[in-house]
C-alpha cells in the first residue's frame, strides 16, 4: 500500500482496503528498514499510531478530511510541540519545541498522521543535506549521491515511499532542488501562502514552506491544508485560498508557456536540455503555445541572495545564545564567553560563514554597498517576473545544472554549492510560486522541469503540472530497490 | 575584495562567534571568494531603483491591543539550560 499517492491512499481509507493504523504501521517498518539513507532525525512512532487511531475512529464516524489518516512527516524546521525539533544543529540537538507550528496545527486538526522530523540541512543552508549535524542524507537513486537540499530527507523520504507526503521549506530553491534530485514533485508557494509561525527562521523574506509529494494532485491536497492567513505571521497573506484540486483537470490549450532565454545557455547540461525540450513537446501537443522571452536580471539573483540571505540569517541566528534554550557551552567565565563558546561550539561551518557574511555585510560602513545595493537588485529581478507574467501564463525552465551530484563532491567549495541553486534563487528573491516536477531520466538519475507561475497562481501551476503528469509516467517511476 | 584573518577574527566578534585561531586563515579564503562572487553585482547600474525588502507590497498589519499569550514560564523554562527560582541563570555580568 505504500507504493500509493495520497489520493489512492484517501480511497483506500475510506472503502475499507486498509486502516489508518495498518498504513502507519507498514511506513514505521519501512522507515526502519531503509534507514541507511538517513532521512529521518526523529522517529514518532508512539504519537503516530495513537493519532492513526484517533483517525480511524474519524473515518469511521464520516467526518474525515482528505488527509485524515495519512501518513506524512515533517521536515524537521517546524516546531512541534513536546518533539525534538533540532532544525539539523548541534545547537537545537536537546531542543524539544515548547509548541506547534502552525503548518503543523494544520495537519494536526486534519487528522494526518506525523510520521516523524526529517533531516535536513543545518538551519535549511545547503544544496546537498551534508551540512546537517545528523549527517549527510543519501539519494535513494544512487545512495553514492546527494538528494539536494535543504529538505533532502523530505525528497529522498518521498522517493522512497517512507512517507505519502512531506514538507520542506524554500529560500533558495530548497524545495525544488531535492524535488528534482529525488524525482518527486516540490512546490515553493507565493511568498505570505503558508504561515511561517513556528517555521524556525532563515531568511524571512525568503522562507516559505510547501508540500513535497509523488504527484501535483498529491501536493494540491497539502497545500490545501498548508495555506492561508495566519494572525500569528505577521508577513502571511489574507487572500482567499482556493480550490486547488478543483483547476487540475484544465486543459491547456492556449496557455502561453514563456522559455527564459538566460536559462537555456551553453551552461545547461546538454542531457537536461534534451530532456526538458521533450517535456515542452509535451505542452505543445496539449495545445501551449510556447514562447522565447527575456529576464535580463536573472543573473544577478545568486550574489544578491548571498548578500539578503546572510544578512537577514545573521540577525535571526542571534537568538541561538546558550542563554534560554538549545545548547550551552561548559563552564563559561563571563557572559561574552557564554555567547560565543555555545554559538562557536555549535554551528556548523557553513552556519558560520552565513553568519560572518551576513554580519559583514550590515556592519558599519558596508551597509549601502551591499544590502542596499543587493535590495535594488532583487527589485530589478522582481520587475524580470512582472514584466515576463504579463506576457506568459507560466515560465518554465530547469532546476538544477546537473543531476544529483557526489556525496563530498562539492562539499569543501561553497561556491560550487551555491552555484547548484542558480536556477531556484530568483523566484525567492521575487516571491513568486514554482514548482519541480519529474521530467525524465538522465543516467537513470531524475531531472526535474521548472514552472514558474504569478503571485498565488499555485492553483495554476498544479494544473499545468497534473495535465503533464496524466500524459508522461516520470512521476511514476521508483529507485531500484525502494519500489 | 579579500578579507584577512584579523578582519575575520573582528567580525566574529560582532556576531559573538566563536572561531579558532587555527580556523581564521581558511574562512579568510572562503569568504573573500564568496564576497567576489557578490561583487558582480557592481556590475550593473542601480541609481534611482527603489530598494525591495519584502516580496509582497502589503502593509504592515495591525491587531487590537490584546493579550493574546497567556504565562507559560515553567513550560518555556523546562528547556532552558540552567534556572533557579523563576530566573534564566548566567555568569555574574555586574561585579
Amino acid at each position: 500500500m505504500y507504493q500509493q499517492t495520497i489520493a489512492q491512499l484517501a480511497l483506500g481509507l475510506r472503502q475499507g482496503t486498509f486502516t489508518s493504523v495498518e498504513l502507519t504501521q507498514a511506513y514505521l517498518t519501512r522507515i526502519k528498514q531503509h534507514s541507511e539513507l538517513n532521512s529521518f532525525i526523529t522517529v514518532t512512532e508512539e504519537q503516530a499510531l495513537q493519532a492513526a487511531k484517533a483517525a480511524d475512529l474519524r473515518l469511521a464516524q464520516g467526518n474525515a478530511e482528505p488527509l485524515t489518516g495519512i501518513p506524512l512527516a515533517q521536515k524537521d524546521i517546524f516546531c512541534t510541540l513536546g518533539v525534538k525539533t533540532s532544525c539539523g544543529s548541534k545547537i537545537l540537538d536537546n531542543f524539544i519545541a515548547p509548541y506547534n507550528a502552525t503548518v503543523v496545527e494544520k495537519f494536526n486538526a486534519a487528522g494526518a498522521v506525523m510520521l516523524g522530523k526529517l533531516n535536513m540541512d543545518e538551519f535549511a543552508m545547503g544544496s546537498s543535506n551534508e551540512t546537517s549535524f545528523y549527517g549527510a542524507v543519501k539519494n535513494p537513486w544512487d545512495l553514492n549521491c546527494v538528494p539536494g537540499g535543504s529538505s533532502g530527507g523530505s525528497a529522498a523520504a518521498v522517493a522512497a515511499h517512507l512517507v505519502a507526503g512531506a514538507t520542506g521549506t524554500d529560500t533558495g530553491g530548497s524545495i525544488r532542488q531535492p524535488a528534482a534530485l529525488c524525482g518527486i514533485t516540490g512546490l515553493k508557494p507565493t511568498y505570505g501562502r503558508v504561515s511561517r509561525y513556528g517555521m524556525i527562521a532563515y531568511a524571512s523574506s525568503l522562507d516559505q514552506g510547501g508540500p513535497m509529494t509523488r504527484t501535483a494532485e498529491d501536493a494540491a491536497i497539502m497545500l490545501q491544508v498548508m495555506a492561508g492567513f495566519d494572525p500569528k505571521d505577521s508577513t502571511s497573506s489574507d487572500q482567499a485560498v482556493p480550490d486547488y484540486s478543483a483547476s487540475l483537470n484544465a486543459p491547456l490549450q492556449g496557455l502561453k508557456i514563456g522559455l527564459p532565454k538566460e536559462f537555456f545557455t551553453a551552461d545547461l547540461d546538454s542531457e537536461i536540455a534534451a530532456t526538458l525540450a521533450a517535456a515542452i513537446d509535451e505542452y505543445r501537443k496539449m495545445g501551449a503555445e510556447i514562447k522565447e522571452i527575456s529576464m535580463p536580471n536573472l543573473n544577478m539573483a545568486i550574489p544578491a541572495y548571498y548578500i539578503i540571505a546572510p544578512a537577514e540569517a545573521s540577525a535571526n541566528l542571534s537568538r541561538f545564545d546558550g542563554v534560554r534554550f538549545g545548547y550551552r557551552c561548559s563552564n563559561p567565565v563571563d557572559l561574552t564567553d557564554l555567547y560565543t563558546r555555545s554559538r562557536g561550539e555549535a554551528f556548523g561551518n557553513e552556519v558560520k560563514r552565513r553568519i560572518l557574511i551576513g554580519t559583514y555585510a550590515l556592519s558599519a560602513g558596508y551597509y549601502d554597498a551591499y544590502y542596499l545595493k543587493a535590495q535594488k537588485i532583487r527589485r530589478l529581478i522582481s520587475e524580470d517576473f512582472k514584466n515576463a507574467l504579463a506576457e506568459v501564463d507560466v515560465i518554465m525552465g530547469p532546476v538544477t545544472p546537473s543531476t544529483a551530484f557526489a556525496i563530498g563532491e562539492k562539499s569543501n567549495d561553497p561556491i560550487q554549492m551555491y552555484l547548484s541553486d542558480i536556477y531556484t534563487i530568483a523566484i525567492n528573491l521575487a516571491g513568486v510560486p514554482a514548482m519541480s516536477i519529474p521530467a525524465g531520466l538522465v543516467n537513470n538519475k531524475p531531472v526535474g522541469l521548472q514552472i514558474i507561475g504569478n503571485y498565488f497562481a499555485e492553483a495554476k501551476l498544479l494544473n499545468v503540472a497534473h495535465q503533464f503528469q496524466q500524459v508522461t509516467p516520470w512521476h511514476q517511476h521508483s529507485p531500484k530497490g525502494f519500489e | 575584495m579579500s578579507l584577512t584573518s584579523d578582519d575575520v577574527a573582528k567580525i566574529a566578534h560582532l556576531a559573538r562567534l566563536g572561531i579558532n585561531t587555527q580556523d581564521t586563515e581558511a574562512y579568510a579564503k572562503s569568504l573573500s571568494g564568496i564576497l567576489d562572487l557578490i561583487a558582480q553585482m557592481n556590475t550593473i547600474n542601480t541609481d534611482h531603483i527603489t530598494p525591495m525588502a519584502h516580496p509582497l507590497d502589503q502593509i504592515q498589519r495591525l491587531r487590537p491591543d490584546q493579550v493574546t499569550e497567556s504565562n507559560q514560564r515553567e513550560h518555556f523554562q523546562a528547556i532552558a539550560p540552567q534556572v533557579a527560582e523563576g530566573l534564566y541563570l548566567v555568569p555574574k555580568v555586574i561585579e
